[in-house]
């Protein structure tokens, strides 16, 4: 075959539907080249006239979390899904691309994800400093330290590990794996840390670590190969020491 | 302070400090972003950021490291922004540090540097090779932080449209569009602040995001906001080529090592800018061309020699496989170096499903950044008129610009790894700079009715386009153009035709149709709205570099080989007209050291001096 199937599930909220098009095989080629082709060309596969896709992409790098989108069923940027080794993996040359279902659909494969941006306020997630004036080094902070700052700091808030956790969903009020990551990354930074105990208590309530099912679905989509389940265990060891402080009216615990 | 409310339109690395700054002052901020701010095209930043902290202890201080920003700059940049800057550098490191950014650190826990481009210096500190990222998220969480405090609020997923003035001309707020519904919206403030970073997109195939399209500025340009410098684009040398775009490869994987080569041919010869010929290596063998041509910097020569190199070694017909492109060698460096580096080795095993710890990978030039941007006032701390000017101030009253979208920092050619820190300090000033000015200004509101209807009216006359060209396609032609006339070798005979065709092609956008007419999310709407302002910044930059009868940093002209500091050590200023954008020129102010050819084949570490600085600088940060 020389050419493949992009069948792109797009539409308004309660008015969704598949639509395909159909595309030369180039090398190179990925689900975000396609769409830019529709722009150019809006002909569905059967030759009508159609409006192009909406999609949100912007770095195309895999560095800014815009692109992502559920391809072939999985969620993933769309800027490293390569048309050629999807097509080697799957042996179709069907490319099915929907957008996220956990967030509000805005048209086609745009989502709202302004709730993930709400999460990082719930849990502070940030370094209180004093002020922006010159005031000299921040902690000495050891290279081991560092390597695990970084990874959980390369969170992009792409979404993916919420759209693949079951236990996101209408009924469930839980905040989802990213926040987590960020309560953990802010609990290493000596400076940071001080506002633990605070987020900790967000960790206690139902949007917490708490309502993980440890499904582990969020470590396997991850494009950026966050520890979230290590982060799930170490601020879930924190709730339980936090909750037996407060069971026993303990004064603060020590940052 | 009364509650006085400013506007910031962008959220990179600019946008934010700037809005953190003026957060900490309890000046209430909103914040206009195409995107979330956190995917700002900031996060694509990969290297790092420099810093004089001379910490390897090779004699580096924050003097060397502004000369070398203006001799990297070929001495087009005004020098006391330049000065400023790099005499903060530390502090703003420093404050990073604190806020928490995840840098690299030594074994001692304290932070760790790299080499870059255009230095011999260890100057660069970095976060793995995602700095941008870093540094945007830390400052995205600052910005949080007054969000939750009720200082700052957001208007993401919206388009800047106009600016709205008062009788006086003073910027007084702006329409925005909501990307979800396409709505205007008036935003009123007492002053404005753009951080809308640069125009990559304008050429095609270019390492920046997709929303990079230079139209916020091209509006305001239309507006009367005077552009600087258009004509200098920077070429990144080290790419990797995809459908969609152009994925840089960071200056840092030659900053720990990294080599570039193509395979050496012993019947060929080369000549080097100081007249020697050489061979061009050995026939079945790697001939690492840079290190023989500069042995003082070798592959970290500055980006706009780097490429032009490249372009020569490839026109010889020597690139891999008589093609264009090069070998950029990691394949030697250690497990520790390679670690250091991961991210964008992962990056270009996913893109190209090779693995560039076993095989070298190949690379090709494209665009990178604009050294120019909006013309912004910088008054020096000695200047008799010092505090009656406003740093970072656009000709418009109140309508400030900062980051990628100003033209102060980096002359005809920037430095790797000083965007970042360009960006933030100029945020940083303005942060500082906007609270001042708010406190000279009458309370007088401006006229936002008149602004609204102009939108409203363009928007239905753009929606009712109903001819046969697609705005995507004729962005592609233009942006083809724009690549193959205007980026590394540039005549004035291919300029005149490039200006010839973007006229052209601005009669053929007035009979565009949109393929979509829809309320929601219409892309190739908003794509239409931007495209107008596009070609308006395209005719600066191409008629710009038209005019300038020399070659300067990023700017090369094979019939005018030589820089020509008498005709033109001038600052070019782009002024809108209907009929093409009218060009002047403003001095360069050289006030602290005289230009000097650049010269980068000699280990000679630069001893800067610099005449009349004042000793009681006061930094801005």
């Amino acid at each position: 075959m020389t050419t493949f199937i992009l069948k792109v599930f797009r539409g308004m909220p309660g008015k969704q539907y598949w639509e395909e098009f159909q595309f030369k095989r180039r090398f190179g080629a990925n689900v975000i080249s396609a769409l830019m082709e529709i722009q150019k060309n809006p002909i569905n596969r059967l030759g009508e006239a159609t409006t192009p896709v909406a999609w949100e992409s912007n770095c195309l790098e895999e560095v800014c979390g815009s692109c992502s989108m559920l391809i072939n069923g999985r969620p993933r940027q769309a800027c490293t899904a390569l048309i050629e080794p999807i097509i080697e993996k799957t042996g179709s040359e069907i490319i099915t691309v929907a957008p996220f279902t956990k967030f509000p659909l805005v048209r086609d494969l745009v989502v709202d994800r302004t709730v993930m941006f709400e999460n990082l306020k719930k849990v502070q997630a940030w370094v209180e400093v004093d002020s922006y004036h010159e005031e000299g080094y921040g902690p000495l902070i050891s290279p081991e330290k560092q390597e695990v700052m970084y990874s959980l700091a390369t969170c992009m808030t792409c979404g993916c590990c919420s759209e693949a956790c079951p236990q996101v969903n209408d009924h469930s009020p839980f905040m989802g794996p990213a926040p987590i990551g960020q309560v953990r990354l802010f609990s290493i930074h000596p400076t940071a840390r001080v506002k633990h105990a605070e987020r900790i208590q967000v960790m206690q309530t139902d949007a917490g670590v708490g309502s993980c099912g440890n499904a582990q679905n969020c470590v396997k989509v991850c494009p950026k190969n966050v520890p979230l389940t290590d982060a799930i265990a170490s601020v879930g060891r924190d709730t339980t020491l936090q909750a037996i402080h407060d069971l026993f009216g303990l004064p603060e615990r020590n940052p | 302070m009364a509650q006085k409310k400013v506007i910031v339109v962008g959220g990179g690395l600019a946008g934010l400090s700037c809005a953190m700054k003026l957060g900490s002052l309890g000046v209430s901020v909103d914040i206009v972003s195409l995107t979330k701010v956190r995917r700002s095209h900031s996060v694509c930043a990969q290297g790092g950021i420099n810093a004089a902290f001379n910490m390897k202890d090779e004699g580096d201080s924050p003097l060397i490291h502004a000369y070398e920003t203006i001799k990297g700059g070929d001495f087009l940049a005004d020098q006391p922004p330049i000065v400023e800057m790099c005499l903060s550098a530390p502090r703003i490191i420093r404050l990073l540090d604190r806020m928490g950014c995840p840098f690299n650190r030594t074994v001692e826990g304290r932070l760790d540097a790299r080499r870059f481009g255009g230095s011999l210096y260890h100057r660069t500190v970095f976060c793995g090779s995602s700095t941008g990222q870093q540094l945007l998220y830390t400052l995205d969480e600052q910005v949080r932080r007054w969000e939750a405090a009720g200082l700052v609020k957001k208007h993401e997923n919206h388009d800047f449209l106009r600016l709205i003035r008062d009788s006086s001309g003073r910027a007084k707020g702006v329409v925005v569009m909501d990307l979800f519904n396409q709505s205007l919206q008036v935003l009123e403030a007492d002053a404005v602040i753009m951080a809308t970073g640069g125009l990559g997109v304008l050429f095609r195939m270019s390492t920046n995001s997709v929303i990079c399209t230079g139209a916020a500025n091209g509006r305001l340009f239309m507006q009367g906001m005077e552009y600087a410098n258009g004509e200098f684009i920077q070429v990144h040398p080290t790419t990797i080529p995809g459908e969609d775009k152009m994925r840089l490869m960071s200056e840092s994987a030659r900053g720990e090592g990294g080599r570039i080569w193509v395979p050496g041919d012993s019947l060929k010869t080369i000549q080097t800018h100081d007249g020697r010929v050489l061979q061009c290596g050995v026939t079945g063998e790697p001939w690492y061309f840079l290190e023989e041509l500069y042995p003082a910097y070798g592959n970290l020569v500055p980006r706009d020699i780097c490429v032009r190199e490249i372009m020569r070694i490839c026109e010889m017909g020597m690139g891999v496989e008589g093609g264009s492109e090069v070998y950029l060698d990691v394949s030697h460096l250690s497990q520790e170096k390679l670690k250091k580096i991961a991210s964008i080795i992962d990056m270009y095993e996913k893109f190209t499903g090779q693995d560039p710890r076993k095989v070298p990978m190949r690379i090709f030039p494209a665009v990178h950044y604009s050294m120019g941007g909006a013309w912004v006032d910088f008054p020096a701390q000695e200047d008799p008129d010092r505090w009656t000017r406003f740093r970072q101030m656009t000709n418009i009253p109140g309508l400030f610009n900062i980051g990628e979208s100003d033209y102060l920092y980096h002359g005809a050619n920037r430095l790797g790894a000083n965007s970042l820190l360009s960006c933030i300090f100029a945020g940083l000033v303005a942060g500082s700079e906007v609270p001042r000015y708010l406190d000279t200004i009458k309370a007088e509101r401006g006229n936002a009715k008149e602004a609204l209807d102009i939108e409203e009216k363009e928007k239905k006359e753009l929606l009712s386009r109903n001819g046969p060209e697609n705005v995507f396609k004729l962005y592609e032609e233009l942006s083809d153009l724009l690549v193959k006339n205007v980026t590394v070798t540039r005549s004035n005979s291919g300029l005149k035709e490039t200006i010839d065709q973007i006229l052209t092609l601005r009669e053929r956008f007035k009979n565009i149709g949109l393929a979509d007419r829809g309320p929601f999310y219409n892309q190739t709407y908003q794509f239409a709205r931007q495209f107008g302002p596009m070609l308006e910044l395209a005719l600066v930059i191409t008629k710009g570099a038209l005019f300038r009868n020399e070659s300067r940093g990023a700017h090369f002209k094979a019939e005018f080989p030589k820089r020509d500091d008498v005709n033109w050590l001038k600052t070019t200023i782009a002024t809108y007209s209907p009929d093409g954008p009218i060009i002047s020129y403003k001095p360069v102010d050289t006030r602290y050291v005289k230009p000097v050819l650049r010269d980068y084949s000699k280990h000679i570490k630069a001893i800067p001096d610099f005449e009349g600085l004042p000793e009681n600088l006061v930094l801005p940060i």
